[in-house]
């Protein structure tokens, strides 16, 4: 029984704007379960006292004070843009439902 | 769109609504969330951003401190207990309004939970629970080009201003409120109210709902008021406006029981209030949506705020509106209904003011109350955007004890304020609005009077004092209501004899 089916994957694919065809369905289906189950050997060797964790190091409350700093030159940041219109990011049509 | 048009009090008969508020605080940092752009309102276009905020690769968040505090505050302000360590998570969506295409946001582990707040309504209390209290940064603002008036619908493309992304957000949700029947949208602002005085008093947010630094999601569900189980909830955004909270429950529960009257059901989703009409439309459909895929923000490290930190900003709460309130309602003397007469009005800040400016509380509460809450009423916009002053109101209340103005010259004052004309002394002057009491101009009247209707003035002469009324009223009539009317009652029964 494979950790994650291809009908997982598709969705997944599809969150992610990713257009897979469905030979590379199978062929992801089948390397994402085999990282599944490499990663999930982690599992087999945490004991009770190795507490779950998302970072490496116990570190906590990494924090700033609030202080400006400089913002970026509105040119630059618009040069890389793919579309600019009046000093805003253009961006095609959000919606496909023309109403 | 259903058939008939159900009146309120019609829907409050058969059905029971149940209400939930989210609302969204900008928090009034110097800085960003993550970074240190400036979160002032108003620059130019996309002035305020960097590398973190428009997400470029490479770029790593950092937290703002001060953006940590004042959700912790608000939390202790709300009652309740704030996490000891908790971790921001990815919420990932593809929208423009995200240039990274994921927010950063908190999920199963928000900094306050289950906490409460009382709300109060002609002299009784509904006790509001509060789900969660969690940080985030706010989005961009997309201006929606080539549909109808800005809608995203029918929009060829969209522009898009990144000074807004990455300003710390405080999400403030409710646990579902039942029970609050004809008055749940009056509690629902009453909530959104108290909310918003408690984050003035924090200092943490300028809570101005026009420029959306406090906004507003409404769920609202019915049930047939014989049932155990909830309705389908809808969720209304886009309220702006404390009186559009309001509007936009009563408006839905409308509706709603239009839809389930037909024998419909109603529909889990997401729809837009429009501050104009007061009504809603259907947007995205929430069934069909929506996998965030949250995950722990690898490039943040957790948070955990210790004991001794959560008391030294308990140690820095300021009194809260609840107990000002009280403090004020010993100091004015007046009742539990009278006080949340005066709280529900908005017009607890302006009536401190107005005594604070030298008028009685009494004049200041019947001012405020009266005669300025009918004209914003009229005018539909809140009691502090009228064009009037507390200390313009602390004249009026003084024109009025002098016996130079009576209540009606009084109210036309108050009408030439409010257009510009400026302080009421001036408008009285500029207008000739002053009580005549010169007993020789009204004796002129008077006499007039008393030819005009002799019968009358028989009566009066022959003892019949309450007569004499007819004539006083004649005399205010001629004088367009500026005579002293205790003056002229004492001449027309000193001329009849009855002095």
């Amino acid at each position: 029984m494979p950790s994650i089916s291809r009908a997982e994957v598709a969705h997944l694919a599809r969150l992610a704007r990713l257009a897979v065809t469905d030979q590379e369905l199978d062929v992801f289906a089948g390397q994402l379960d085999v990282i599944l189950g490499s990663v999930a050997r982690v599992g087999a060797v945490a004991a009770d006292d190795i507490p779950p964790t998302t970072h490496a190091v116990p570190v906590t409350n990494v924090l700033r004070p609030d202080e400006l700093r400089p913002s970026l030159a509105r040119d630059e940041v618009l040069a890389a843009a793919p579309a600019a219109q009046g000093g805003r990011f253009r961006v095609p049509r959000i919606l496909d439902d023309p109403e | 769109m259903s058939a008939t048009a159900t009146s309120y009090d019609d829907v409050v008969a058969r059905y029971a609504p149940v209400i939930g508020l989210e609302t969204h605080v900008e928090l009034g940092t110097v800085s960003k969330m993550f970074c240190g752009c400036s979160t002032r309102f108003g620059a130019e276009p996309n002035t305020q951003v960097c590398p973190v905020c428009l997400g470029l690769p490479g770029a790593l968040p950092v937290a703002n401190a001060s953006a940590i505090e004042a959700t912790i505050l608000i939390g202790l302000a709300l009652n309740c207990s704030i996490a000891s360590w908790c971790r921001f998570a990815r919420k990932n969506y593809f929208y423009p309004d995200m240039p990274k295409n994921f927010q950063i946001s908190q999920y199963d582990e928000p900094l306050c939970t289950d906490g409460w707040v009382d709300v109060h309504l002609d002299g009784s209390v509904h006790r509001i629970e509060i789900e969660r209290v969690h940080l985030e940064e706010d989005t961009g603002k997309s201006l929606h080009v080539g549909g109808a008036t800005g809608r995203i619908h029918g929009a060829t493309h969209s522009l898009v201003d990144y000074n807004r992304a990455g300003i710390p957000l405080v999400e403030v949700v409710t646990k579902p409120v039942p029970g609050t029947g004809a008055r749940a949208p009056e509690v629902a602002r009453a909530y959104v109210t108290e909310l918003r005085d408690i984050l003035r008093a924090l200092g943490v947010s300028d809570v101005r709902m026009e420029q959306g630094s406090l906004r507003c999601d409404v769920n609202t569900s019915l049930s047939p008021v014989d049932s155990d189980a909830w309705g389908t909830r809808s969720e209304t955004k886009n309220v702006n406006s404390l009186r559009s909270v309001e509007r936009a429950v009563r408006s839905e529960m409308i509706r709603q029981a239009a839809v389930l009257d037909a024998g419909q059901r109603v529909i889990q989703e997401t729809r837009h209030f429009h501050e104009n009409s007061g009504e809603s439309t259907s947007g995205r459909s929430k069934e069909e949506a929506t996998d965030y895929r949250y995950f722990p923000e690898p490039d943040l490290v957790p948070l955990a705020p210790d004991a001794g930190w959560i008391e030294q900003l308990r140690a820095t709460l300021p009194e809260l509106p609840s107990a000002r309130r009280r403090r004020l309602q010993g100091d004015w003397n007046v009742s539990d209904s009278e006080m949340d007469a005066v709280h529900n009005a908005g017009a607890l800040d302006l009536i401190e003011a107005t005594v604070a400016a030298g008028a009685s509380a009494e004049d200041a509460r019947r001012w405020w109350l009266g005669d300025l809450s009918r004209r914003a009423n009229e005018a539909g916009v809140e009691l502090g955007e009228l064009a009037v002053t507390p200390s313009q109101v602390v004249q009026l209340a003084g024109l009025v004890a002098a016996g130079r103005v009576n209540d009606k010259l009084a109210r036309q004052a108050l009408s030439g304020v409010l257009a510009g004309e400026g302080d009421p002394e001036q408008v009285v002057l500029a207008r000739g609005l002053e009580v005549v009491s010169d007993a020789g101009a009204l004796g002129i009247a008077v006499d007039a009077a008393i030819a005009a209707a002799p019968d009358i003035a028989a009566k009066v002469r022959a003892g019949k004092v309450a007569a004499a009324g007819a004539l006083v009223g004649a005399v205010m009539k001629a004088t367009r209501g500026q005579a002293d009317a205790q003056l002229v009652r004492e001449l027309v029964l000193a001329r009849l004899d009855q002095g």
